[in-house]
């Protein structure tokens, strides 16, 4: 086959804004000087094509031809010493290069022949730099050689340049492979955890010898010779069992039994799942009406208004991301847009949340193998859900980036999503869905590639030397994107009765999950589309390839579907049918290779038995170092700048905030549209003013002080976002997410007791927040892996809780915002500030912890929370933001400069003499309040019994003055704060 | 009469909901069309009044953004859109729809002709972005889509969205025949002069939106289907709005364009 190139790059007397950010970025990532860059796009035809219609492709497809020059197999790098270019590897997904292809054909008017294709690659024309430079730069920022290839070529030897491609065509040249192998468990202990290791099964020694005795059965060996099948299991039979059981999908930790011990003595815990987190959702359904179906489906669904229903999930793709940062986090986003997707008979994604949790861009260490700078990390999860969000359409409404060092071990990359449906579709209940024996198996959406195989025993494991490449995934927004148009309407059409995604564990977990309803499953998986050939059953089955929903089918909606998926050009391809055999059968070629007894499959997993032992802390003592003697306007200029506390803007922004065009309250509020809002709002159903609040709760950084503290701070953090732009507790829904190090005790977790004695004092803590204020969880996902171990170095990160809340409010119209409004009005702060500075921000610039964690005392926030609430909703309130991570000091400074009002404030009322302990504790609860002076007594008295201080007042004049008990002082001016605040991640 | 908008949806276009609400707001009878189904069903365009192609990703800005589906819709509905075109219909691109249409050359249209003679380019900031503009009408302007207005604030989100003329001539061209629709300009009317963030991304004379010759066909980066209510501007909460957004007014003016001219 010929092979063409056609380069695209900006007129020679055009300046190339890409190659000049280049530059800027090799030089603050690499520090290495590239004095000039010129970015080449480049297409690889590998197509049949006459010279005329090469030329029509160059002219008409692939140039601007205002701004581009292009050419046909010749270089147009020009003034340069080395061209750097870059492709993807055989089997990575090329989304540029299948839009190409579909951009040939309608200029050619024919589809090209099978085999035939258009590949993108990228070219880079360095000037300045050496080949051994260039190699590095390659390296180190311009390719992830995990997914790419690079080749660094002189201008000298550009000149011979053709039509040959330069890098090898990222095509899989294998031949098909149908091979089913059969493992033999007729093995010593040993031999099964070696087993188990070698396979990437992640099953422990227990489970092993449950697979292998449920094979030993007598009844079970005649009754495979009976299948032809062979007595021992077949290897997809086993990957099966292996993807199924594994902690990411059965979440094994969290069912255990759990003997627990601390200085007040010891008690079991039957399942932290249904003890904690099922208990207090269960306790609080008693109490609040809307919820319609929670820990059943893809995602929790709850009642939104009388004919709406409203669907949350918030999942992790942390190991991915470890790994391949951008692919990682943008699997995430769109993975998670589909669990919502395939909630009930599927919701519509309305909006985005993303938190990301990262070490120090700033770090200067070593970074150890396998692991990539934090700030490439951080650039990468961001790029990622940028562009997975963006390009499907679904605006991002609330999110944080967190700071630690051990994050450097693993990232945490959080995405979350929310849908909304109407509650009938088809004249059934939207949120009801189930299988029938004889319905079809039909999966939709992208094809099956050796991509992401392994991904949810990968991510049931530490990170170490041999993690496979194949574990990663790049996402394809556009493919599903289509795909979520085509099943929405194939939904109202009532074509399918029961949906799911195929994320971990591919069709395995999802046609596996979907058969229990039925009753059994029979599946030919070499009817599914591949990629390419070289997949063995096994691996189709478990196969990760992103963008694929599998759903049931009845028979006589087969047609109706698969026009409806032609004329939307979605692929969907029948597989099989769900049965009521009690197994699930897998065949190729008409040969049975897999039947595994439902029962068995989904309940034959041994419970763990887990010990935890609570630790106390040795906290180092605290110290209050004075600061700038009387003065503490430098120690908040350095808290607004700390890496936890300033803007993220320049990352948020460039995240889309409003497409559907619901948008209420933004990301960023106030007169410069930079202030931080505490929560997203939006308005979901034309016509309606009833509205969605969305925030979250984060702190890892108290963890190491005090788990319970940690867990509890989060779920109030998320609930105080909520309740400042005016939402009331018994309205408001919550989504845990568990991330943490390995909790179970081994020779490579000595620790292991003690950290699972976190998680269940963490759940302890969110069981008894969540129900002092009627927060019922929804959904949940926890992930308990996240330790990096590779050689001498283990790095695990803090034990970290994200809370996601969301509230339903009833009239978006009422809502405030964060920035102060006007001059001469009053500024309040709520709560009560106490000696709660460990894990402050203002002792961590000191490379302190301190010991006292914050404490929430739910009680009491309960009664303020509610009592604003009502002030808000009587139009009371100006302005309200909530105090977190930096104390008091950083809460009054944002308010005031994003309302371009300053204001004069004295702290002595809040009955703490210590001038650093008023500005810099992070006592939880509070809020800076500001109101109208027409407002003020009505205010105070619907605040009255609870902690309300009067502090002082706005002003015209653009300076923030604040005065302690003890005589310590602040003074600045709006923009000098503001640009402290703005310009650590001014990127 | 019946006004009928067709409001383009498929491969990627992501505005479709709200600016179909916005039509249907403004008194149309509108309603989404996949593209296939529009490519099957000719006689659904040759009914409407309005086109409208939303904003979005098409085929994930591959290549260059809009490029793939300004391609398809010259190669497989050219000749319907002539005839609508013809017809003295209206035709509106916001964003990702306006950056097709510049590259399918139904934008600028000068003397008729599909011809490519402006692009819009990468931000000079070389960034996606989210951020609101304030915008002018251009006071001569032949645009029907901007009658009565005179500034409206409306959200960017591009990363490629800087107005680039072929030359020097195409852009007086456009001066001459009153093309030029709509500018970036500062919060106090006066003109942003290419500075940043009052043009957003270094277009050419801070043209933000154009028009063809008979000020029918439109297309502009900003997002006026993005404001349809108050709570929809990001300051809301602290200035004294109308309740309803005045983007609306975009589609309204259309609309009664239609009933009044079709």
């Amino acid at each position: 086959m010929p092979t063409h190139r056609i380069e695209v790059a900006m007129k020679r007397d055009l300046p190339d804004p890409a190659g000049e950010a280049l530059c800027a970025r090799v030089q603050e990532d690499l520090e290495i000087r590239v004095e000039s860059a010129r970015v080449i796009d480049v297409y690889t035809l590998n197509a049949a094509l006459s010279e005329e219609e090469l030329e029509r492709v160059r002219a008409e497809l692939f140039t601007d031809p205002i701004i581009q020059d292009s050419a046909v197999d010749r270089s147009l790098a020009f003034d340069y010493d080395c061209l750097v270019e870059v492709g993807f590897l055989p089997g990575v997904t090329d989304n540029v290069g299948r839009s190409a292809l579909e951009g040939v054909q309608d200029t050619l008017g024919r589809n090209l022949a099978p085999g035939e294709g258009v590949y993108k690659s990228t070219a880079y024309a360095l000037s300045g730099v050496d080949r051994e430079t260039a190699s590095r730069v390659a390296s180190g920022l311009l390719a992830n050689e995990l997914i790419e290839q690079f080749v660094v070529k002189t201008e000298a030897e550009m000149k011979t340049l053709d039509g040959t491609p330069l890098l090898a065509l990222p095509v899989v040249t294998q031949q098909s492979d149908a091979t089913v192998g059969e493992i033999a468990l007729d093995l010593s202990d040993a031999e099964l955890v070696a087993l188990s290791r070698d396979r990437m099964l992640a099953l422990d020694l227990e489970e092993m010898r449950v697979i292998r005795d449920y094979y030993a059965r007598p009844e079970m060996r005649a009754s495979r010779e009976k299948a032809g099948l062979p007595a021992a299991p077949t290897d997809i039979e086993l990957e099966i069992l292996a993807q199924t059981w594994s902690e990411h999908c059965k979440h094994k930790i969290f069912n255990a039994l759990i003997a627990y011990e601390d200085e007040t003595g010891h008690r079991q815990i039957d399942s932290l799942f249904k003890t904690y987190i099922k208990g207090v959702t269960d306790e609080v359904a008693k109490r609040v009406p809307w919820l319609v179906s929670v820990f059943e489906d893809n995602a929790g669904i709850i009642q939104f208004d009388g004919a709406h229903v409203f669907a949350l999930k918030a999942e992790t793709h942390n190991s991915p991301s470890a790994l391949d940062p951008y692919g990682g986090a943008m699997t995430g986003i769109v993975g998670v847009n589909r669990d919502v997707l395939g909630a009930g008979l599927g919701f519509q994604c309305i909006f985005n949340t993303d938190v990301f949790c990262v070490g120090s861009p700033f770090y200067t260490g070593e970074i150890p193998p396998r692991l990539q700078h934090p700030k490439r990390v951080l650039r990468g999860v961001h790029s990622g859900v940028r562009d997975g969000g963006n390009q499907s359409g679904i605006p991002d409404l609330n999110g944080a980036i967190v700071f630690h060092e051990r994050f450097l071990g693993k990232p945490l990359v959080f995405c979350g999503t929310g849908g909304i449906s109407p509650a009938v579709v088809g004249g059934k209940p939207v949120s009801e869905k189930a299988a029938r024996p004889g319905d079809v198996i039909v999966m939709t959406g992208g094809r099956i590639g050796k991509d992401g195989i392994h991904g949810a025993t990968f991510s049931s494991e530490a990170l170490h030397e041999g993690s496979p490449a194949t574990a990663v995934q790049i996402g394809d927004p556009i493919t599903q994107k289509k795909m979520a148009d085509f099943l929405l309407e194939a939904r109202d059409l009532g074509l399918y009765t029961c949906i799911t995604d195929d994320g971990a564990g591919g069709l395995s977990s999802s046609i596996g999950e979907m058969a229990r309803k039925p009753g059994g499953a029979a599946v030919h998986l070499d009817k599914a589309p591949l990629k390419y050939a070289g997949l063995a059953p096994w691996e189709i089955f478990l196969s990760e390839a992103q963008e694929r929903m599998t759903l049931a089918v009845p028979p006589d909606c087969l047609d109706g579907f698969m026009d409806l998926a032609r004329r939307r050009e979605v692929e969907a391809t029948a597989l099989g049918e769900f049965t009521n055999t009690g197994r699930l059968e897998c065949y190729f070629e008409g040969s049975l290779i897999a039947a595994l007894d439902m029962d068995f499959l989904h309940d034959g997993l041994p419970r763990m038995h887990l010990e935890a032992r609570l630790e106390s802390v040795q906290a180092a003592p605290e110290l209050l170092l004075p600061g700038d003697a009387n003065d503490l306007t430098s120690d908040l200029l350095a808290v607004l700048g700390s890496l936890n506390v300033c803007s993220k803007e320049s990352f948020v922004r460039m995240y889309d905030h409003e497409v559907l065009g619901q948008s209420v309250l933004k990301q960023f509020q106030g007169i410069r549209h930079e202030g931080p809002g505490d929560a997203g709002v939006i308005k979901p159903v034309s016509g309606s003013e009833r509205g969605l609040a969305v925030s979250c709760g984060i702190c890892p950084k108290y963890s190491d002080l005090d788990a319970y503290a940690m867990a509890a701070c989060a779920v109030d953090e998320a609930v105080r976002n909520l309740v400042a732009v005016g939402a009331g507790l018994g309205n408001i829904a919550g989504l845990d997410n568990f991330c943490w190090p390995d909790p179970v005790q081994s020779a490579s977790t000595p620790d292991g007791r003690h950290k699972l004695a976190q998680l269940v004092r963490s759940c302890e803590a969110l069981y008894d927040v969540c129900l002092a204020y009627d927060i019922p969880l929804i959904s949940g996902k926890d992930s308990m892996k996240n330790d990096y171990r590779i050689g001498d170095t283990k790095i695990s990160i803090p034990p970290t809780l994200l809370f996601t809340a969301v509230a339903m409010l009833e009239d978006v119209r009422k809502v405030v915002s964060m920035d102060v409004k006007g001059a001469g009005h009053a500024v309040y702060v709520l709560g009560e500030t106490g000696d709660e500075m460990g894990g402050s921000e203002y002792l961590a610039l000191r490379g302190q912890s301190g010991a006292n964690a914050p404490q929430v005392s739910p009680l009491s926030a309960r009664a303020l929370y509610e009592r604003l609430h009502r002030a808000v909703n009587a139009g009371l309130v100006a302005s309200c933001h909530d105090v977190s991570d930096g104390g008091l000091g950083v809460a009054l400074a944002e308010s005031a400069f994003a309302g371009g009002y300053g204001m004069t404030v004295t702290l002595s009322p809040l009955g703490v003499e210590n001038g650093v302990i008023a500005v810099f504790s992070e006592s939880q609860s509070r809020f800076v309040v500001t109101v109208r002076p027409e407002h003020t007594a009505a205010f105070e008295a619907t605040l009255d019994g609870s902690p309300w201080y009067r502090v002082g007042e706005t002003s015209l004049e653009p300076v923030l003055r604040v005065i302690c008990g003890d005589g310590k002082m602040l003074n600045a001016e709006l923009s000098v704060l503001r640009d402290a605040w703005k310009n650590t991640l001014d990127w | 009469m019946t006004v009928k908008a067709v409001v383009l949806t498929g491969f990627g276009i992501n505005c479709d909901n709200e600016t179909h609400r916005a039509f249907c707001r403004a008194g149309a009878d509108a309603s989404r069309v996949h593209l296939n189904d529009l490519i099957e069903h000719l006689e659904l365009l040759d009914q409407a009044h309005i086109l409208a192609i939303p904003g979005g990703f098409s085929f994930g800005d591959h290549i260059a953004s809009g490029k793939v589906l300004a391609n398809r819709l010259r190669h497989k509905l050219g000749g319907p859109l002539e005839r609508f075109v013809a017809g003295g219909k209206l035709v509106i691109g916001i964003c990702n729809g306006f950056q097709v249409m510049v590259k399918m050359g139904l934008l600028p249209l000068f003397d008729g002709a599909f011809t490519q003679e402006v692009t819009l380019a990468w931000n000079n900031t070389c960034r996606f972005e989210n951020r609101w503009v304030h915008l002018g009408t251009a006071p001569d302007t032949a645009c029907v889509w901007l009658k009565d207005i005179e500034q409206l604030p409306l959200p960017v989100r591009h990363g490629e969205g800087k107005f680039i003329a072929r030359d020097g001539a195409v852009l007086q061209r456009l001066l001459d025949n009153h093309q030029v629709a709509l500018r970036y300009i500062r919060p106090d009317g006066t003109a942003a002069a290419g500075e940043f963030p009052y043009n957003p991304n270094g277009a050419a004379d801070d043209i933000a939106g154009i028009c063809d010759p008979s000020g029918r066909i439109f297309g502009l980066m900003p997002h006026p289907e993005g404001f349809q209510d108050r709570e929809n501007h990001p300051e809301w909460t602290r200035l004294p709005l109308q309740a309803e957004g005045a983007g609306l007014q975009v589609f309204r003016n259309a609309v009664e364009f239609a009933r009044k001219e079709l």
